[in-house]
């Protein structure tokens, strides 16, 4: 789970964050109500870990609120790995 | 009692004058956007108002009265006179939906400068070729931003202002300047210029089928058509909390989220956070919000998440609701009604280069779930036939929708395009110059989408007459994806076009050839999406991509994007016998 999180996170420092911005996201750092992750950024964000660990998350589950921290996102990531 | 009234009454005797008694509005007063919406309502005795409720992520918030609105609008004004910006100047606002985005907006106006305001989510290669084509002189921006005028500065010879309104200023770069205006000094005066109804004030920037985007030139006067349409439409009142949802990066958001509404002296809310279901009924509940002007792919949105979470909240304070952006679908009204307490969202149509509400739902006029609603008292509209372009009279019958111009928030001109300008009007001469076809009554302005007429002069919205992917009501144009696409190390050909989507209306999906030695794959795909996203914006970004052998083209090498998107939808793929062997 550890590894999964820095991972996930890792991820959104390198594609939704600039240089020194890094300090400021933690795994429960909000994502999209703070706005460093947009609704339609979601979507690229989602297909990462989609790609990354090999599942298909349903949209009815891919809400805003379920992709708003890392732990949120690994919690639904762990819930379709079985 | 609604401030239209009866829409039938005011349609009968309408002249565009009534938005001067709207106003109150006296022979010799300053026709300067800037001071009506701060100065003249600080004159009339509102300047203790609460002008600005303002809301961002994490707790942050703040109340402006219209004093301070004056106030930090003469200080921008005053700065960036000092920076030596001059009246006519285009001057960009690039930031999300902070107090001084809207301040500033004011003060540049003030200034007689034309305002820019561009989507804070723009990439480095969107903002560039806007502020290329604009040969904007300076830029407002936040230490967020600032990093992408840095990428693009160096290509832009004409832009000599960077200054950056928030954030650390020991972290500006050289060519850079701070001004935080709210520990400025405060500026009690402020000569504001002297603009007549033809003075140009706003420059947003819309996408079309073919080239870069165009920017669309408006004017002081616009404020007539900004503030009538509010007060009707809107029906916003003097003890009204109204909250548009929009970004002032579009041009619903100074329409109807800056000028409008401070026009008339109305408090209204920004928030400047994230989406989510919960936030924004929270946001309604906490500032008693009771007139809501949003967007459909946000109304949807709301609708997924169900009814269950609007009763968690208290909205009783809702008294209108109304919508723009694309077409709202019958059941997102339906569905608002239930949940509401029996208000329906009125669906308004209009566009960047109309400036103002052109087809609309009326206060108290009868919805029917699914129509644009009627023209606005003033507007001549029709439907064109497709083939003709002469009004269709049958009703049901498709066709282009088209106003007569002459209308007081009509854009001026397209910047630096007259042709292109032109070619929006059908019936024009070939010489024809701006001024004119605005002014001609012969004409029709063709606004690029279909619709149709019912028998009761019901609008009906069909969809775009051309390849503009209209994503959660947002233009994106199919050209400027293709060219960043091609930009891609990976890709030898591209096209785009918009598909259907249950929440946007539509999104964007790609169609790609690769180069040699490169082979599709998911990663592949995501690295595509993320170069577009960065580059362009979010919206812009392709949210699927398919990869094709070839495209399909015309013998003379054009891509038909009209081929893929029939494919798409499902619908009749038309003559093919254009199309390219090869």
């Amino acid at each position: 789970m550890d590894e999964m999180k820095k991972n996930v996170l890792e991820y959104i420092v390198d594609e939704y964050l600039d240089e020194d911005e890094e300090d400021e996201v933690s795994f429960d750092s909000p994502l999209i109500s703070s706005g460093i992750v947009d609704s339609f950024s979601m979507v690229s964000l989602k297909r990462f870990v989609e790609n990354k660990y090999s599942i298909k998350l349903p949209d009815e589950e891919a809400t805003p609120e379920a992709f708003d921290t890392v732990n949120s996102i690994c919690n639904l990531i762990n819930k379709h790995m079985g | 009692m609604s401030n239209i009234e009866s829409y039938e009454k005011v349609s009968k005797d309408f002249n565009w004058d009534i938005a001067r008694d709207v106003l109150n509005w006296k022979d010799g007063e300053l026709l300067n956007i800037g001071a009506i919406c701060s100065d003249r309502i600080c004159a009339r005795g509102d300047a203790d108002k609460t002008a600005l409720i303002w809301e961002g992520f994490g707790d942050r918030k703040a109340e402006y009265t219209f004093n301070d609105l004056r106030i930090f609008s003469n200080g921008f004004a005053q700065f960036l006179k000092e920076q030596g910006i001059e009246p006519g100047d285009r001057v960009c606002i690039f930031m999300d939906k902070i107090p001084s985005l809207y301040f500033s907006f004011l003060g540049i106006l003030k200034l007689g400068a034309i305002a820019q305001p561009l989507f804070s989510a723009f990439g480095d290669e969107s903002l560039e070729v806007r502020l290329a084509s604009a040969n904007t002189k300076a830029i407002l921006t936040t230490r967020k931003h600032v990093r992408k005028v840095r990428k693009i500065k160096d290509k832009l010879p004409d832009l000599k202002n960077i200054i950056v309104v928030e954030g650390d200023p020991a972290k500006l770069k050289e060519g850079e300047v701070f001004f935080d205006v709210l520990s400025a000094p405060k500026i009690e005066k402020f000569d504001v210029f002297e603009s007549d109804s033809e003075s140009p004030s706003v420059l947003h920037y819309t996408s079309g089928t073919t080239g870069q985007p165009k920017g669309a030139l408006h004017v002081h006067s616009s404020i007539w058509g900004q503030a009538l349409t509010t007060s009707w439409v809107l029906d916003l009142k003097d003890d009204d909390v109204y909250w548009c949802t929009a970004d002032p990066g579009w041009v619903t958001g100074t329409s109807y989220g800056i000028i409008g509404p401070w026009a008339l002296g109305t408090t209204q809310c920004v928030l400047d956070s994230g989406f989510t279901s919960s936030r924004w009924y929270q946001f309604i509940q906490d500032n008693k919000i009771s007139v809501w002007y949003s967007a459909p792919t946000a109304i949807r949105a709301l609708m997924k998440d169900g009814n269950e979470l609007v009763g968690e909240f208290d909205l009783s304070s809702l008294r209108h609701l109304a919508s723009v952006g694309e077409p709202l679908n019958a059941e997102a009204v339906i569905w608002s009604g239930e949940v509401f307490n029996g208000l329906q969202f009125h669906d308004t149509f209009w566009q960047t280069e109309t400036g103002a509400m052109m087809i609309t739902n009326f206060p108290g006029m009868e919805i029917r779930p699914g129509s644009m609603g009627m023209p606005f008292p003033g507007i001549s509209a029709t439907v064109l036939d497709l083939e003709s372009h002469e009004p269709v009279t049958e009703p049901g019958k498709v066709g282009l929708i088209a106003f007569r111009p002459g209308w007081p928030s009509m854009f001026r001109r397209y910047w630096k395009q007259p042709d292109v300008y032109r070619s929006k009007f059908v019936g024009a001469t070939d010489d024809a110059m701006p001024d004119e076809l605005r002014m001609n009554p012969d004409l029709w302005y063709v606004s690029g989408d279909r619709a149709s007429i019912d028998k009761d002069g019901y609008y009906w919205f069909v969809g775009r007459d051309d390849d503009v992917i209209n994503t959660g009501g947002h233009l994106v144009g199919p050209f400027e994806i293709e060219s960043a696409l091609v930009e891609h190390e990976a890709i030898a050909e591209a096209a785009a076009i918009g598909k259907p989507d249950e929440v946007n209306m539509e999104v964007v999906k790609a169609f790609v050839t690769l180069k040699p030695g490169y082979e599709p794959s998911d990663d592949l795909e995501l690295d595509i999406m993320n170069f577009i996203r960065k580059r362009l914006s979010p919206l812009a970004m392709p949210q699927e991509i398919e990869y094709m052998d070839k495209l399909p083209k015309t013998r003379s090498g054009k891509i038909v994007r009209r081929y893929l998107k029939a494919i798409e939808w499902g619908e009749d793929v038309g003559d093919i016998s254009s199309l390219s062997d090869d």
